[in-house]
């Protein structure tokens, strides 16, 4: 009980990740993305190739750093997949779906998000190969918390917690206190007064893109960490991050926050009653429970 | 020749109960504008439903009620309208993303019970024991697959006959006000909410009608049959056709069904082997980029909409 409540927090740490990106780009953009899940995807797989070169040139870094699996070379890697993959979504965003909105109906957006979905998962699996990768070869042994009840946890979890929360404190921070902050949810709450007030639209939304491919890129190369990367990443995610930010309430960067850690949790603690097969059914009995008690989420305002 | 010929009775049969499909699908997204993420959940549940009620008694899964076909597959169609009335009563009255999302998640969630829940449809293995109709009569072969593909023309005429007269009806008129101007239609006295709901519903359950031609067709139905694929290929079926118009979207079901199985044919005939495995990584690729074409460039389709003025302003 006690491990599967401390499992989903280090699940939802990921998830939250992933959904303060999603919940931002639904909010600005109005339109449920299905292919911010690749951007994970992209995230964890350019991390590997980063963590290939950089190892490589520099033998040094591919030390370990204290007790975690996670090499200097690897954590260097975090920040150049960030960099990769939020120009790749600002890419998407400039190739297809910036045309695709100055052309049509918000959910010509979801269909086109669903194609482009569809482009990168299949492109990473022509590229990468079908098949599994891990960071570490090495096998990670847990550490026993305690015998009675069992609680084990791996020094790689505590950091991808550790880092997630930072992360979020520091997005916190530059929403509430910098003028690029004010400006983005002024943006997200009425365009129109914002670009009157002289804040430019297409900067904003360029930048909502920058900040959810990087927070993705992070949550991917976390999700890789626990895990292992597959082309089918994004497949296995899209309804936890959608669930999350359902429940959150979309729009809401903190009811991401909280709904990543919820998902997170009941998933893991439903493992307790349900067989392990019935788990990707999870996030989708979540949504329903939301919208049947609280249609727009913890935080989400009412809008058509 | 006889090998095309029947060859291209079993292409045809498909691409028209798959059409069936496309046509639900014109119903909720070309006429009022739903957005259906979730196609194969409503195509599947008619196949399950179709099966269940139809098949013969099985000893490791449910089933073999051995109803009498038509009511069986009428069955399949009320499953999936029933599901439809789940999905839609809960997020019809929210925006639009929660259709999306939720429609979405009930595919996932569908093709997980359905692969996991054995004693109710077999699990991977798929559901067994349903005897094709008047199979006693025709036997297997040629002449009754020429008979099946007629029922399937009929039914698929039946569908298209429906939706126009649906389209030019007052109703038709409503549908599409709801989509254009949702606060213009309230105005007007009439309820968007309870509107939608029944023509998501009716799509559903057309596309319920679909997946349970489709799994009579093969009398077999298994979680393969309802991965997520589906509602992509039939998406771009829609979206290639022309939303909003019933002959594209009938046009739409063979021109994709007709790609997607030449690429497939194309790629295991030309394809260097070590490409093999990825022929279907490169047939999602090839669709996804239809979808995404499309969109950018004609995103009308290939016959577009018409759009009916009911009566002309007087300043014109």
């Amino acid at each position: 009980m006690i491990q599967n409540l401390i499992d989903g927090i280090l699940v939802g740490s990921t998830l939250s990740l992933g959904a303060i990106g999603l919940t931002m780009v639904m909010h600005l953009l109005r339109f449920a993305n299905f292919s911010h899940a690749e951007l994970l995807s992209i995230g964890a797989y350019s991390a590997i190739v980063f963590d290939a070169i950089f190892s490589t040139m520099l033998p040094f870094l591919a030390a370990k750093i204290g007790p975690l699996s996670m090499t200097w070379a690897l954590a260097l890697s975090v920040v150049a997949s960030m960099a990769i993959t939020a120009m790749s979504a600002l890419l998407i965003d400039r190739l297809v779906f910036r045309r695709v909105r100055e052309k049509g109906s918000e959910l010509s957006m979801v269909f086109a998000s669903f194609g482009v979905a569809m482009i990168i998962r299949n492109a990473v699996g022509l590229i990468f190969g079908l098949g599994t990768h891990h960071y570490t070869k090495d096998i990670v042994f847990a550490v026993v918390l305690s015998r009675d009840p069992m609680i084990l946890i791996k020094p790689d979890q505590v950091f991808t917690l550790a880092a997630a929360l930072a992360i979020m404190i520091v997005l916190h921070l530059v929403l509430s206190r910098t003028t690029i902050g004010y400006a983005l949810r002024a943006v997200a709450e009425n365009p129109a007064l914002a670009q009157v007030n002289g804040i430019r639209l297409s900067h904003m939304i360029a930048l909502v893109w920058l900040v959810g491919g990087g927070l993705a890129a992070v949550a991917g190369v976390f999700y890789g960490l626990s895990n292992q990367i597959s082309p089918m990443i994004g497949r296995d995610l899209v309804l936890p991050i959608f669930a999350a930010t359902i429940v959150g309430g979309i729009g809401s960067i903190y009811g991401a926050v909280l709904g990543g850690f919820i998902v997170g949790i009941a998933a893991n603690i439903a493992l307790l009653v349900l067989p392990s097969g019935f788990s990707p059914s999870v996030p989708f009995i979540i949504i329903l429970a939301v919208l049947l008690i609280r249609p727009n989420g913890l935080f989400g305002e009412a809008r058509t | 020749m006889i090998g095309l010929l029947s060859y291209a009775v079993f292409f045809s049969t498909v691409a028209s109960i798959l059409a069936i499909a496309v046509l639900g699908l014109n119903l909720q997204w070309g006429n009022t504008g739903l957005f259906n993420g979730g196609i194969v959940a409503f195509f599947g549940a008619g196949a399950y439903g179709t099966l269940i009620l139809g098949g013969t008694p099985q000893p490791d899964h449910l089933g073999g009620f051995n109803l009498f076909y038509p009511l069986a597959l009428i069955g399949g169609c009320l499953s999936a309208g029933l599901l439809a009335w789940v999905v839609g009563v809960l997020t019809l009255r929210l925006r639009h993303d929660y259709l999306a999302i939720a429609t979405f998640g009930i595919a996932v969630t569908f093709e997980n019970i359905m692969r996991n829940a054995e004693a109710f449809s077999g699990g991977a293995k798929g559901f067994r024991g349903f005897e094709r109709p008047l199979r006693g009569w025709f036997g297997d072969g040629f002449v009754y697959n020429m008979g099946f593909l007629c029922a399937v023309l009929m039914l698929l005429f039946a569908v298209y006959a429906f939706q126009q007269s649906l389209g030019a009806s007052p109703f038709g008129r409503l549908l599409r006000a709801i989509r254009e101007d949702e606060d213009a239609a309230r105005s007007l006295g009439k309820n968007p909410a309870r509107i939608r709901l029944t023509a998501f519903i009716a799509g559903s359950a057309i596309m319920g009608l679909s997946g349970g031609l489709y799994a009579t067709f093969y009398a077999f139905v298994s979680p393969q049959d309802v991965l997520p694929t589906l509602t992509f290929q039939i998406w771009a079926m829609l979206i290639v056709g022309g939303a909003g118009n019933n002959r594209g979207a009938i046009l739409g079901a063979f021109v994709i069904w007709g790609a997607w199985t030449a690429s497939g044919w194309a790629l295991s005939r030309f394809a260097p082997l070590e490409l093999q495995l990825f022929t279907g990584s490169i047939q999602y690729i090839l669709i996804g980029s239809v979808i995404v074409g499309m969109l950018l460039w004609r995103p009308q389709g290939l016959l577009p909409e018409r759009l009916v003025v009911s009566q002309s302003g007087s300043s014109n």
